[in-house]
């Protein structure tokens, strides 16, 4: 547990002296100020955040929070930010990482992190593109989708981040849109109180190579009637007359209109974050409309620290070896005269 | 059930060595690692080579299946498990086939002619049964029923199955071992107390046929107990038996305590580095944290990620696992921080040969990363001595804020020898370069003058909050900067820290002769051999053949050049195909370096060694 700060930070204090690079117009300055406006409200010493990201547009973000921050090495962050955690549990890790650097080269690190549940917190910016090399598909790009290495249309079905994520076992994931930054704040604030792995998909538009991807859903005007956001412990409720509901059909969710055919509030289904099953967060995770944003997975589960340092202690309990000479020295051993 | 009864006298010999070689299901290890650490509890100086297939349970009787333990016991100082046998242990034909090759003419073998079924024979390519059709006259062959011996001193025991039966034949084997040379049980007695501890049956099996063999080499009178092998001269303190990976392991428990950071391992299993990873992931009560990662590169970025919050961080390999890591170590080398990987050399190239040894990683420790990417590479060069040279890993990472390779091999690391116990008081301090105060103009890469080791500001600490990583930094700041002059500046900086690390490393020292006509160099796990060769020849009248044994490869010792210059010829004996005469071939011009190479997964022999250097020497 990080210590409650005395001093009160503002968003200012977590601004690093480095200009910061990305394109104009580009959702990671939303994310970025966010994060920066979270912080404060998180109760955490500056001296305790570090912030580790592997290669890509995304993963400039270190240099720009004023902490303890690392810039690695292409999809190896999930690696680097296991070793910190284990070292000294009382930091506050962060990964900064995108769909290319999670998805594809480190894929296998992405779902083994999530496995173990180490208390860490991945903010995954997913743009379905390849930015920082200019513009080839990703494991996110959608099938047809033109890119400059797909000119005809790309043929690789793309992974669901959600999805893969539930599949390997993640008990905390959120996704929000990029533009969104009080949202954004609020589910980094949620996902740093959670004690496990939590993975946070930001919908991010990028200006120059995939601009207006999200516009459909993420877009002021269409957001309310394209997303629900989902609170745990309240109804599933969408739409700009907040008319709008989600019940379950057999094994299908199904959009209802309150007051029609019947319906009412009370039919409506009531989002549970924190149920062990995954079964319905895994549905609403693969819904297409409308598309499910805010926390939809928050199990509390016992987390690979708190295993390690159970049995740490239990050994330490339990041994006779205090120094390594009680070691050397224990056994079958000789004298020589 | 003999061949042959032969009376020969009692005699006192300095040296013995004995093979078992079996299936590899049937406790040939485990009969080999009894022998030499009962033979060293008993005071004798001891080297042993296990030479196992790369299958688990490769087929049974089959040629590729036969596993072995070689290992060499003496009076004197015995520096390698030796290359030629006094005794074969064979519990099979094929053992006996794929090993006969190494056996002394007129010396002895052993073997359970239970074995020698007309199905094993088949199995290990023999037309007549070698036991039967003469073809093994020139040596001693003591055939022994040890299966059918086995089973009837078993009868009474309850509990057993015909496998369990049957697989404790190796037990009578040792035992009939010990007795030839002298040897008490009670070692291997205790092992099976402490093993079997739950399973009191099987304490009662192994112990019933270990004397069983024992004693019926000792009451039938059918074997003279003809060698006895007095211990050896030793210097005087506490000994204990260690394996290679063991050593490496403690070397870095050491390390920690005397530096007084915690230990972080991150690493992936692979072949034959993993015992360092069982060793170590025991000792949480050191406050050990081991870490047993999805790959190899998430082995070591943990590692680098527990470099950066301020542990002793480690990662442990082998040669395909060192390819996976090199851009992971590229970063920690440019971040400056202290990391050391271990890799246990296999023969390779590819996945090559995991269970066997070779020196072949070489340049690839040396070059294997992009960009301009020095780090320190040092090498072990004997089973002991990896405790000294992974000590010696942590403190130079420490203490010069760089990724250190430490280089052993599958020889060293699965031989065992004694090792004199190493008090951790009596080690060498190791410094750090933490850094706690926020002092005005503090910077990340604020260098210490001598060593250019930037100093080590560790998450946690207020005020010194800073950003590292892969991109080209500012010589002081860290910050990022491509600007060309500043990234010229920072290679010839990440260089030159590496090269005085010269300034703190002992230099090198020949053995045998100063100067002379030869210089015979060696570098890591070829140590015994070459010793042991360059000192028979020595004790043959070569005088002027001096003997040079490198473990700081970068950088190489300060007096490396002057002592070449001693010598009228160089030779550089590897076990790979030249990579070292390579290496001093750069640093080193004006000189001619001759190569003797070895590239077949084994250790050198003496033999060939020796007769290598007559040719040089007249």
């Amino acid at each position: 547990m990080e210590a409650i700060v005395e001093k009160k930070y503002t968003y200012r204090d977590f601004e690093s002296d480095q200009e910061v690079r990305w394109c104009p117009g580009c959702d990671d300055y939303v994310i970025l100020r966010s994060m920066q406006k979270a912080l404060p409200e998180m109760g955490v010493k500056r001296e305790d955040v570090v912030f580790i990201s592997g290669i890509g547009c995304s993963s400039r973000f270190p240099y720009y929070m004023n902490t303890y921050g690392m810039h690695t090495i292409h999809g190896r962050a999930p690696g680097i930010a296991t070793g910190v955690k284990l070292a000294n549990p009382d930091l506050s890790v962060w990964i900064m990482t995108g769909d290319g650097d999670a998805m594809a080269i480190g894929g296998n690190h992405f779902i083994h992190v999530l496995r173990r549940n180490i208390d860490l917190n991945i903010v995954l910016f997913n743009n379905e593109i390849y930015g920082l090399t200019k513009g080839q598909f990703s494991p996110t790009s959608l099938v047809g989708q033109k890119t400059k290495s797909s000119p005809y249309g790309n043929t690789q079905p793309p992974f669901s981040p959600g999805e893969l994520a539930l599949g390997a076992n993640a008990r905390f994931f959120a996704r929000i849109g990029g533009n969104v930054p009080k949202d954004i704040s609020q589910i980094l604030i949620e996902a740093h109180k959670f004690k496990g792995t939590s993975l946070i998909e930001v919908l991010q538009n990028c200006v120059i190579f995939n601009d207006g991807c999200y516009s459909n859903v993420t877009g002021k005007d269409v957001k309310e009637d394209k997303q629900i956001f989902l609170e745990h412990g309240k109804p599933m409720i969408f739409g700009k007359n907040r008319d709008k509901g989600l019940v379950l059909n057999k094994l299908k969710l199904e959009v209802v209109t309150i007051g029609e055919n019947g319906i009412t509030e009370a039919d409506i289904l009531v989002h549970d974050a924190k149920e062990k099953d995954p079964t319905l967060h895994q549905m609403l995770v693969r819904l297409k409309y409308p598309l499910a944003t805010g926390i939809i997975r928050s199990f509390d589960d016992v987390t690979f620290e708190e295993r390690e340092d159970a049995l740490t202690k239990q050994v330490k309990a339990n041994s006779k070896f205090t120094k390594t000479n009680d070691l050397f020295y224990s056994g079958e051993i000789y004298m020589v005269k | 059930m003999l061949t042959e009864k032969v009376k020969i006298q009692p005699e006192v010999l300095e040296a013995v060595v004995i093979r078992f070689v079996g299936d590899s299901g049937d406790g040939m290890q485990l009969t080999g690692t009894q022998f030499s650490d009962t033979s060293a509890m008993f005071g004798n100086d001891i080297a042993t080579f296990p030479n196992y297939p790369s299958e688990i349970r490769a087929p049974q009787g089959s040629l590729y299946g036969v596993s072995g333990f070689q290992v060499h016991i003496g009076s004197v100082e015995v520096s390698t498990p030796g290359d030629n046998l006094d005794l074969l242990v064979a519990m099979n034909p094929a053992g006996l086939k794929t090993n006969l090759y190494a056996l002394k003419p007129g010396h002895t073998i052993i073997v359970d002619s239970d074995a020698f079924t007309k199905k094993n024979l088949e199995k290990a390519q023999y037309e007549t049964n070698p036991l039967e059709d003469h073809s093994l006259d020139n040596y001693r062959v003591i055939q022994v029923d040890m299966t059918s011996l086995t089973k009837e001193a078993l009868k009474d025991v309850e509990g057993l199955d015909n496998k369990a039966i049957t697989r404790s034949k190796n037990m009578f084997a040792l035992g009939m071992v010990y007795w030839m040379y002298g040897r008490a049980k009670e070692h291997t007695i205790d092992f099976f107390n402490k093993k079997f501890k739950t399973k009191p049956h099987l304490i009662e099996a192994n112990t019933k046929v270990l004397n069983a063999g024992y004693y019926f080499a000792e009451t039938l009178e059918l074997i003279p107990n003809a060698y006895t092998i007095s211990p050896a001269k030793m210097a005087s303190g506490t000994y204990r038996v260690i394996m290679g990976n063991t050593a490496t392991a403690w070397g870095f428990l050491a390390a920690a305590e005397k530096s007084g950071l915690e230990l972080f391992l991150g690493s992936y299993p692979i072949t034959p580095a993993t015992d360092i990873l069982h060793e170590l992931v025991k000792h949480k009560h050191f406050g050990v944290k081991a870490f047993q990662a999805e790959d190899e590169i998430a082995g070591i970025a943990s590692a680098i990620g527990a470099s950066f919050a301020g542990d002793l961080a480690i990662t442990t390999t082998s040669g395909p696992g060192l390819a996976l890591k090199g851009e992971a170590l590229g970063l920690a080398m440019t971040m400056e921080l202290p990391l050391v990987v271990v890799n246990v050399q296999r023969g390779g190239p590819s996945t090559g040969l995991p269970t066997k040894t070779e020196q072949s990683d070489l340049m690839q420790a040396m070059y294997g990363r992009n960009g301009e990417s020095p780090v320190i590479v040092i090498a072990a060069s004997t089973p002991a001595n990896c405790f000294d040279f992974a000590f010696q890993a942590a403190k130079l990472a420490l203490e010069h804020m760089t990724p250190v390779i430490l280089l052993t091999d599958g020889y060293i690391a699965n031989g065992s020898a004694p090792w004199k116990i190493q008090s951790v008081d009596q080690l060498p301090e190791i410094k750090n370069n933490i850094t706690k105060e926020a002092v005005e103009n503090w910077h990340p890469y604020t260098r210490n003058e001598k060593t250019l080791a930037r100093n080590w500001a560790i998450p946690g600490t207020p005020g010194l909050e800073h950003r590292v990583g892969g991109l080209e930094k500012d010589s002081i700041t860290g910050n990022v900067n491509q600007a060309p002059e500043n990234h010229e500046k920072m290679t010839y900086l990440r260089a030159e820290k590496v090269k005085r690390v010269q300034n703190y490393i002992p230099e090198i020292k020949t053995e045998f002769a100063d100067s002379g006509d030869l210089l015979v160099i060696g570098w890591g796990g070829t140590y015994g051999s070459l010793h042991s060769a360059v000192k028979q020849i020595n004790q043959e009248g070569y005088k002027s053949i001096g003997f040079a044994h490198f473990n700081y490869i970068n950088p190489l010792p300060k007096n490396t050049k002057e002592l070449l210059s001693r010598f009228k010829k160089i030779l550089v004996c590897e076990l790979n195909n030249g990579q070292f005469a390579n290496v001093l071939r750069m640093n080193f011009s004006g000189f001619e370096f001759l190569q003797f190479n070895k590239v077949q997964g084994l250790p050198f022999g003496n033999n060939e060694l020796i007769d290598e250097f007559k040719k040089l020497v007249k």
